[in-house]
This record gives structure tokens, sequence and C-alpha cells, in this order.
């Protein structure tokens, strides 16, 4: 099946000569990387995770949004999403294996990185993370090369893929959680210690996931024959909304909590996001534009009258997405150290091999997905 | 045959190639010696016994590290009773073999084994020169 | 005897499941190790002599002189311990940081006015329940039966989960190759390498040979004690008995070895 991604036209093929040399650059910087240290990036004693960690975080959490449309679908029989979980599934594949390989360029001795296997630690969450992910590859793996071959072959899916793909769907939140466990059961680091962060964590992947999902419709809607349908379109705009309105919400707590009790260590963080400690507010700009987006996102798709609109649908997704991306994808990790465990306010910013990797395995995220997608369009478009 | 002259050249140019080790060992002159080691003077006797030495240095190095860092066993004793202290720079180095260029990297290069990664951290202390006063013996295997 | 394939799958299933279940008890029960094999480091070994060691460290700061780091050369000399000056990448198992740093909820404002601003050593805590030993996911760190938490720099992946969850920031990373940087070089003593995380040892080989670590036998003022927690009679025991002293957060419930005489 994978020889269909093999015949594409001019326009397929410029993408994907464009991500492969995003790849290789990528890969040139990580290849500086493993020669000099990690000292070619941003991070410093202060700040021992930077963006790679932060974009793991971020991107655990789309992968685990599949089960936004596989639940509807297997469980409450939402038909219309039929056609679609297979797209859910294949993007969960290509985040899960970004997220493997954010932190494998994130390991100070990647060689060593299966002692996590050899020397298994069961009172490490580190260790149930990658358990839990590889798993999680594994169950979409399976999934969607028997999907895609049953339809491939037109014959219905064997009774045995049911039961593995329900089993997919209590493990999607597991994904989630355990890497929210990662943060917050450490007692020196403030910003995480709180038990809404999985929650928070979920929230936040169940919004960004399907807005990515819709444009990734509308894209394939554009740019090939496949066409998910308004209804596919509108129901995912739904759960966006949904999702959306109580992530903001569990952040509208957390700074409650947070800036009423006047407890310093509680506060301080969040005083470091938005305006600042010392001075120092790199972040603030990022985090009142993710403020701002969120805020129009809400409104947009708590109108009907706005949602229902494909175009206003779209921008909100795209804002939704970027919001997130700001608030999770950088905020959230760096800031958890600051200040320091010794009252330190130390910045970071990524540095430009840094910002190269982290755009090669964006890249290779990219070109898994775009693999994926036109076998399985290739595939409809034959039947 | 139009192409005669591109296939023969491109087979040449394969050959050439696949038989790049061969004929760049002949030019370097190293394919026919031994390693050139250089044995310790002062001592006869290794920890183990130089056939085992010879076939799983690393193993017992292995037991040594994790021994020594993990449960705390700092000494060895030897098959034939001696004890040593658990060091590679120390014991290994310092008192027998001296300098890991003329020792260890000697057969490791010959074999093309890039340096194990003992030697990120550990060193080999150079206060032992006078050790060394042995000949060199080339072509003789340890 | 004639048997039907349906019986004889039941019966291996069967047998299988009955050893399988045999490991995993077996290997839940290593998981969770017997009380018994439990370092002594918890109990607080009041009266009597307790059997297990639990090393620990009083600090007598005020003896500290103004601009007298020779605890700090001296821990740098015994580990090769590099000296790097751009302080985002620096390396440093023993240093110095402000009173108001180290106990940040301690105000100084009516209180004794001597305090604000004096500078105390700072080093890994060596902790009873220390958060870095339960995040490592390949037990690189780790808590000895004698209380010192230890580094495994082979096994070590370079994930710095144990630096995101000290709360007391002990721990350095090597985000380059330290050589350069390690002057002088002492060829005797290993040093580490880039990717590996470093952090205070108690001088354990040193400890090993009975000598006292580098930082508490080079202190001019005497201001480091050292020993045994466990022995009710050491030197560290009876100055904590003499005098009042605090640990560094202690509401964590990480239990530090490390005090410090107010």
């Amino acid at each position: 099946m994978l020889d269909k991604a093999m015949a594409g036209g001019r326009r397929y093929w410029s993408w994907m000569a464009f991500l492969l040399l995003l790849a290789a650059a990528g890969f040139v910087c990580y290849c500086r990387q493993l020669s000099y240290g990690l000292g070619i990036t941003g991070m410093s004693r202060d700040v021992n995770w930077g963006i790679y960690v932060a974009q793991f975080t971020f991107f655990v959490g789309i992968a685990a949004s599949a089960v936004m449309v596989v639940l509807p679908y297997y469980l409450h029989d939402v038909k219309q999403f039929g056609k679609i979980t297979i797209l859910g599934e294949f993007l969960a594949i290509a985040a899960v294996i970004m997220c493997m390989l954010f932190i494998f360029v994130d390991m100070g001795q990647p060689l060593r990185v299966f002692n996590v296997l050899f020397y298994p630690t069961l009172h490490s969450m580190m260790f149930w993370d990658m358990l839990s992910l590889g798993g999680y590859l594994l169950l979409n793996a399976v999934i969607s090369s028997v999907m895609l071959d049953c339809e491939f072959k037109h014959v219905p899916p064997p009774r045995w893929l049911r039961p593995v793909v329900l089993f997919s769907i209590p493990w999607a939140i597991s994904i989630h959680t355990v890497t929210a466990f990662l943060y917050n059961g450490l007692p020196g680091r403030s910003l995480w210690f709180t038990a809404i962060l999985a929650p928070r964590f979920l929230a936040s992947a169940f919004a960004s996931g399907p807005a990515l999902l819709i444009l990734l419709c509308l894209l394939l809607r554009r740019l090939t024959s496949f066409d998910a349908g308004n209804e596919v379109i509108r129901r995912l705009g739904i759960i966006v909304a949904y999702a959306m309105t109580v992530n903001v919400f569990f952040l509208l707590l957390e700074l409650f909590t947070a800036l009423y009790s006047h407890v310093p260590d509680h506060g301080e963080a969040f005083k470091y996001l938005f305006v600042g400690l010392e001075g120092k507010r790199p972040l603030a700009p990022y985090m009142w534009l993710s403020v701002g987006m969120a805020g129009a996102a809400l409104v947009a798709l708590l109108v009907p009258s706005f949602r229902k609109n494909q175009r206003v649908l779209a921008l909100a997704s795209v804002f939704v997405f970027v919001s997130l991306w700001l608030e999770k994808g950088m905020g959230l990790i760096v800031a958890g150290f600051v200040p320091s465990p010794l009252g330190a306010v130390t910045t970071y910013a990524p540095t430009g091999p840094e910002l190269g990797i982290v755009l090669g395995v964006w890249a290779i995220g990219a070109l898994v997905l775009t693999v994926f997608y036109k076998v399985t369009i290739s595939i409809r478009e034959a039947s | 045959m139009r192409d005669r002259l591109l296939i023969f050249s491109g087979l040449f140019l394969f050959v050439a190639l696949v038989t790049f080790p061969m004929w760049q060992g002949i030019a370097a002159k190293t394919s026919t010696r031994g390693p050139d080691v250089q044995l310790p003077a002062n001592q006869k006797a290794c920890v183990a016994p130089r056939s085992y030495m010879r076939a799983a240095h690393m193993q017992l190095l292995i037991d040594w590290r994790e021994g020594a860092v993990r449960e705390h066993r700092s000494r060895y004793t030897a098959y034939d009773g001696k004890s040593y202290k658990v060091s590679l720079t120390n014991t290994c180095l310092s008192q027998c073999h001296g300098s890991k260029e003329k020792f260890c990297d000697r057969c490791h290069s010959y074999v093309s084994l890039s340096a194990p990664y003992c030697w990120d951290c550990h060193q080999d202390s150079s206060s032992t020169a006078a050790t060394m006063a042995s000949a060199t013996s080339a072509g003789r295997t340890p | 005897m004639k048997i039907t394939r349906k019986a004889f799958l039941r019966i291996a299933g069967g047998s299988v499941l009955a050893a399988g279940a045999g490991k995993l008890v077996k290997a839940i029960s290593d998981v969770a190790p017997p009380p018994a094999a439990v370092s002594g480091s918890k109990s607080t070994a009041e009266g009597g002599r307790a059997t297990t060691q639990r090393w620990g460290m009083a600090i007598d700061f005020e003896k500290c002189r103004k601009g007298c780091d020779d605890c700090i050369r001296a821990c740098r000399l015994a580990h090769n311990v590099p000296r790097i000056p751009d302080s985002a990448h620096e390396v440093k198992w023993i240093w110095e940081e402000p009173y108001e740093k180290v106990f940040p909820s301690q105000r100084t404002d009516y209180g004794r006015q001597d305090l604000a601003g004096s500078q105390l050593p700072v080093l890994c805590n060596h902790c009873a329940d220390p958060p870095c030993v339960r995040v490592c996911p390949t037990q690189a760190t780790w808590k000895r039966d004698d209380g010192i938490v230890m580094m495994d720099y082979h096994r070590c992946i370079g994930c710095r989960y144990c630096m995101v969850a000290c709360p007391y920031g002990s721990r350095s990373f090597n985000w380059f190759d330290p050589r350069p940087y390690i002057k002088p070089l002492n060829s005797q003593l290993p040093t580490r390498t880039k990717g590996v995380v470093e952090k205070c040892n108690f001088c354990e080989e040193r400890l090993a040979d009975g000598l006292l670590p580098a930082c508490v036998e080079a202190c001019p003022q005497k201001a480091l004690v050292f020993g045994n927690l466990n022995d009710k009679d050491s030197a560290v025991r009876q100055t904590l008995r003499a005098r009042y002293a605090v640990q560094r957060q202690p509401e964590l419930g990480t239990e530090p070895s490390v005090f410090y005489l107010v």
C-alpha cells in the first residue's frame, strides 16, 4: 500500500522535498548537538527542560486527541465520524513519532536510552511514559493498518479489531495523564504541583487536537478529492468549543488559587509568565497573545452563528491551536523553572540549532502524516 | 555496445571502491603485522589468566564497575589470591599497564574498535613512564 | 490417551497461567523490598546504638569567613569538578548562596540583622526520601544503605529529570565536555563526560578509606561537622543537641541530612 505514496503530482513532490530539506537541516543541527553537547541549546542549570520537552508535552496531547473521534464513533454510533477515524489514528501515529523524537534529541546520552527498558524502574513516571507511548503507537499502528487494509480489499474489518479500538480509548487518556504525572508529583516545582494539571492537559489536548483535525479536513477538501463532509466539520467544531471552554475555565481556576491566596510560591511563576519577575518578561508577549487568541476563539466557537460559518471556524481552529501551542508548548514547561529552587530568575530562549532540530522533527511528523494520508486517499479514490 | 566506456568505467569504479580496504591496508603497511602492544615490565600476572583477559576483559571491567559503583565492592580477589583495589586508572594502568596509548589503544586500533567510552571519563595517570621501560617486541602477541 | 484439541489448549493455557502468576507475584514482591532490607536511615535511633549508618552534616555557617572558599576549592580538587565561567552552564557540588535564597520563608526584617546577606554553603542534602531517586528512570541515582544518594555516571542517560525533581537545585548537568575547564586536572581521578548529571557524593570514596569529606577537612574554621546521624555520640549529633538547627524546606517531606545551625 505504501507504493501509493510514491505516485504524486508536482505539488505533492514539492511539499515532500521541502519537508525532506527541513528534516535534513534538522539532522545536521542534531549532529552538531551530538558532538558539542546540549550546551548548544538555550537550556541552563536553572532551566533544565526547554522547547524539546515542551513540544513533547504538546504533541502527546495531539496524539491523545484521536480519541475524540474514535469514542463517538465506536461507543455512540456517530456514523459521520466513520470516514475520519483513520485520519485521527494516523495523526496520533505521527504525533507519537514526533514525541519520541523530541525525547530522543533531549537526552544527554541518547545511545543509552534503552537503559530505561533494561533497568525498569516502576517508581519513575518516565518509565511508564515510555511504555504507554510505545504501547499507544503499537495500538494505533495495528488498528490503522488493519482498517486501511480492509478498505483496500473492500472487506469489513475483523471482529477482534473492535475490542482493540475500545482498548485504545482509555489508553489514549492514560498517555496524557502519565505525561502530566511527570510534572505534578514533584514537590519542588509549585507551578506544576497541582492536581488539576492532568485535567488541564486533557482539556487542552481535546481542544487542540480536533482543531488540527478540522484544519486538516479543510485542507484535504481543498487539495484532494477527499471530503469529510460538513456534518463532520460541524461536530468537530462543537467538540473544540466545549474543550476550549473547559480549558480556559481550568486556567482561570489555577489563576484564582495562585493570586487570591497570596502564597508567593504559587503566584510567582504566573507573575513571570504574564507580567515578569525582576524586570524579566520574555514570555509575556506570547502569553498575552495566547490569551487574546483564546478569547477570540471562544467568541467564535460559542456563538452558533459564528461557528456555523466554516471560514470563521477555520480561523478559530487556527487560533485555538496556536494559543494552546503557546500556552502548553512554550509557557507551561519553561515557567515551571522560574524562579529556580534558589530563587533565581533565569530566562530561556531556544537557540538557532535548537530551533533547527525542532523544525526537523516537525518536518518528519508532517512527512509521516503526508505519506499516510496520501495512501488513504489514493485507496479511497480507487474504490 | 555503445555504452562500453560507461559500463567498464563504472565497473572499474565499483571494484575499486569495494576493494578499498584491502589496497589501503597494503599501502599503509599495517595488515601483515599484529598489534604492537607494550607489556608491563614488572608484572607477569594480571588480575585474571591471560586467556580470560584476552577474551573477556570488558566483561571483567563491567563487573568491576557495577560492583564498585553500585554495590560498594571496592576490592577484588584474583584467581591467585591477591587482592586488588577496583580501579581502571589506579590499578590496571598505574600499577601495570602504564599508558592506555601504548597498551589498550594498540589492539583497539588494530581491530578498528573506536575507543570504548571509558576514556571519556577515566584517564591514564601520566606518572608511570618508568614502568614502561620494557622492550617493544614488535610482532609479539601477548 | 485421546485428548481433544480444546481440552489440550485448556490445560496448556492453565499451566502457563499458573506458572506466570507465580512469576508475577515474585516480581511484584521484588519491587517492594521487605521492610528489613530498607536502610535504617528513616529510624530516629534514639537510645541505644543503631546498627545502620546515616551520614549527615551540620553547617555552622556563622563561622564562615567572608571571602573564604576553601571548602569549594577542596571539593573541586578532590573530584575534578570543572570551573565553568558561564553561570548558565556551571557545574557545582558545593557553593555559596545568600541566607535569603536558602531560607526564603525566614524573613529577617525584624530578626537577627547579622543573618541578612550572610553567605551559606549549600550542597546536596542527601535526603532520606529523595525525590530525585524517585523519578530517575534508570536507577542511575539511588539511595545507599548508609544514606548517601549516589550517582552512576555510566548508566545516566542525561534526561535531567532528577534535576527537575530536586527541590534544592543541588544537581548540575554537563552541557558540554568539562575537561577543558578542569584546572588543575588530576589524572588519577576520573572526570565526567558531556551529557550526564553530577552532584556532591559526600566524598564516598574518601569515607570508604576512613577519611572525612574534602570540604569538612579543608575548612579552616571547622564550620562543617560531619558524622553518623544514627550514632547518638557522634560529633554531628552532639552539635545538633547543643544548638538549634534547621533544614532546607523540611515541609516537602524530603528529610534532608544537612542541617544549618542557627
